[in-house]
């Protein structure tokens, strides 16, 4: 599913240094380490927003650093991606916003309305379909973003301290969602500061510092 | 409630009818849609004189026979008859015929006034010759009739020819750079555009979207604001157009009187909003495309 072998991400200097490790399909892991330590750099790499510089990065079999660009929007369709500052379009309703996805794999519209109805039930914001992002909470804002993550059901599901704007009790209805789509056959990288969270919920763990992998297990 | 709330729509998943604004691109477009409209209209009008002129005076030739009833100098009959043989017989002539009595004075009407009927002045015979519209040499006619004028109207016509392409080369000149500017006026706000959805564009590219698909809702934008802008600068010019037609009319041979704007004015005029249109899609979509290959 997810695999690094050597690889090194430069923007004016370098932040990730010679990673390498495996995610195999279905896997939980949790990306911890301290601020600077390059974790939103490695998501980055992984939502394909940023091709490596050096090394070999291979997301679904296919290596990233070949690929043409044209073949990068089909790839990034199979990815959800919740940002830590969430990313909703604020001139866009809830719906829309949730909707995003699913019209740009140009699914039909009454599908659309179907999955994307249900999902904001699921996430309980079905009495704010029409609301926009600015008249929610910051939790609500961040149910907003999960649900548009992962309503084309992605292999590959990215996590950026999507706990960070939650209480405990929301934390935790996330983190029961993140398994749930885990169960349903997703592969889950959760990046996070929350050190309760992570032993709360035991998983594989990557550690980055320094943009170095020092732990992988 | 949700299936009325959820209808389906077109999408402005970039918040583009704020970005691009419905004033300054409309109006702008709209004011070069104007000068188009004036400009196309002026070079088919243009167009239209010079193949009038052509077809017109400039197929015409006057010969006047002095004597006109005296004997040929190299052939038996009058100098009319024998001048109007050869002219007939000449290489590219389409027809001829002697002016009849009252035509003639109303040639002279104009200079002598009403007085010209009751002047006893020997007056020359004056014959019209319609051309196929091509050179003919008349030279052989004065050698018959000695002191024979021949004058031709094609020399100022064809200057009148030169002048009418003059203007539609103008014309022609001014439609290419109003295409420019308007082609520059879409890709400014488009770049604006891009510069204040920024981040929306770069959310939606994450999604997934393809450049076709980010580059088709600028694009469907911009074609909207261009092609209703043209729209309103054409409306703005037809009464203009009216006006101008009616100053127009006595170069044609008409009144100046109110003029109905001619059909192939009319024809040509609709080409405008569907250009706009087409500079607006193409210049969003190739300014779009441009600005995202710098996304990965």
């Amino acid at each position: 599913m997810v695999r690094l072998d050597r690889v090194g991400l430069d923007y004016r200097v370098a932040v990730l240094h010679d990673l390498s490790f495996e995610v195999p399909q279905g896997d939980f892991r949790w990306l911890v380490g301290p601020s600077g330590a390059g974790k939103t750099s490695l998501l980055r790499l992984l939502h394909l927003a940023a091709r490596p510089s050096r090394g070999r990065l291979c997301l679904f079999d296919r290596d990233i650093g070949r690929a043409r660009r044209a073949e990068l929007p089909l790839l990034r369709r199979r990815i959800g991606m919740v940002f830590q500052d969430f990313r909703l379009l604020p001139h866009l309703s809830v719906f829309d916003n949730v909707a995003l996805p699913l019209r740009i794999a140009g699914r039909p519209e009454g599908q659309i309305r179907v999955d994307v109805v249900e999902l904001l039930s699921w996430v309980g914001l079905s009495r704010k379909l029409q609301v926009r992002p600015a008249e929610l909470s910051g939790g609500e804002q961040q149910r907003v973003a999960i649900a548009r993550a992962v309503v084309a059901r992605p292999l590959l599901l990215l996590a950026d301290e999507p706990t960070g704007n939650l209480d405990e009790v929301q934390a935790e209805r996330l983190m029961q969602l993140l398994h749930e789509m885990n169960r349903l056959g997703a592969t889950v990288i959760v990046a996070t500061h929350n050190t309760g969270l992570v032993a709360r919920h035991p998983a594989h763990t990557l550690r980055l510092e320094e943009g170095h992998l020092i732990r992988d297990d | 409630m949700t299936r009325a709330l959820l209808r389906p729509r077109r999408s402005d998943d970039f918040g583009l009818r704020r970005a691009l604004s419905d004033r300054l691109l409309p109006v702008l477009v709209g004011a070069m849609a104007f000068l188009a409209a004036l400009a196309l209209a002026g070079a088919l009008a243009a167009s239209g004189l010079a193949r009038h002129w052509r077809q017109g005076a400039g197929a015409l030739l006057t010969v006047q026979v002095p004597q006109p009833g005296a004997p040929a100098a190299d052939a038996p009959g009058t100098r009319i008859d024998r001048v109007l043989a050869l002219i007939r017989a000449t290489k590219g002539v389409a027809g001829a015929r002697v002016l009849g009595d009252d035509e003639l004075l109303g040639l002279l009407r104009p200079w002598l006034g009403e007085a010209a009927g009751r002047i006893a002045l020997p007056l020359p015979a004056v014959i019209e010759v319609r051309t196929k519209g091509e050179q003919v040499d008349l030279a052989g006619v004065v050698a018959t009739a000695p002191g024979t004028l021949v004058e031709a109207d094609a020399a100022w016509t064809q200057r009148l020819e030169v002048l009418a392409r003059s203007l539609q080369a103008c014309a022609g000149l001014v439609l290419a750079v109003v295409a420019f500017v308007s082609t520059a006026v879409v890709a400014v706000a488009t770049r604006a555009g891009l510069a204040a959805r920024r981040d929306a564009i770069e959310t939606v590219h994450g999604l997934g979207a393809t450049d076709a698909y980010i580059a088709s809702r600028f694009a469907r934008r911009a074609t909207t604001l261009a092609g209703f802008g043209a729209l309103a600068g054409l409306a703005l010019a037809v009464p203009v157009l009216a006006e101008l037609t009616r100053l127009a009319a006595p170069l044609t041979g008409q009144p100046a009187a109110p003029q109905a704007i001619p059909l192939e004015i009319w024809l040509g005029l609709p080409a405008l909003p569907l250009a706009a249109a087409a500079i607006g899609w193409l210049t969003a979509h190739g300014t779009v495309r441009r600005w995202l290959r710098r996304l990965p």
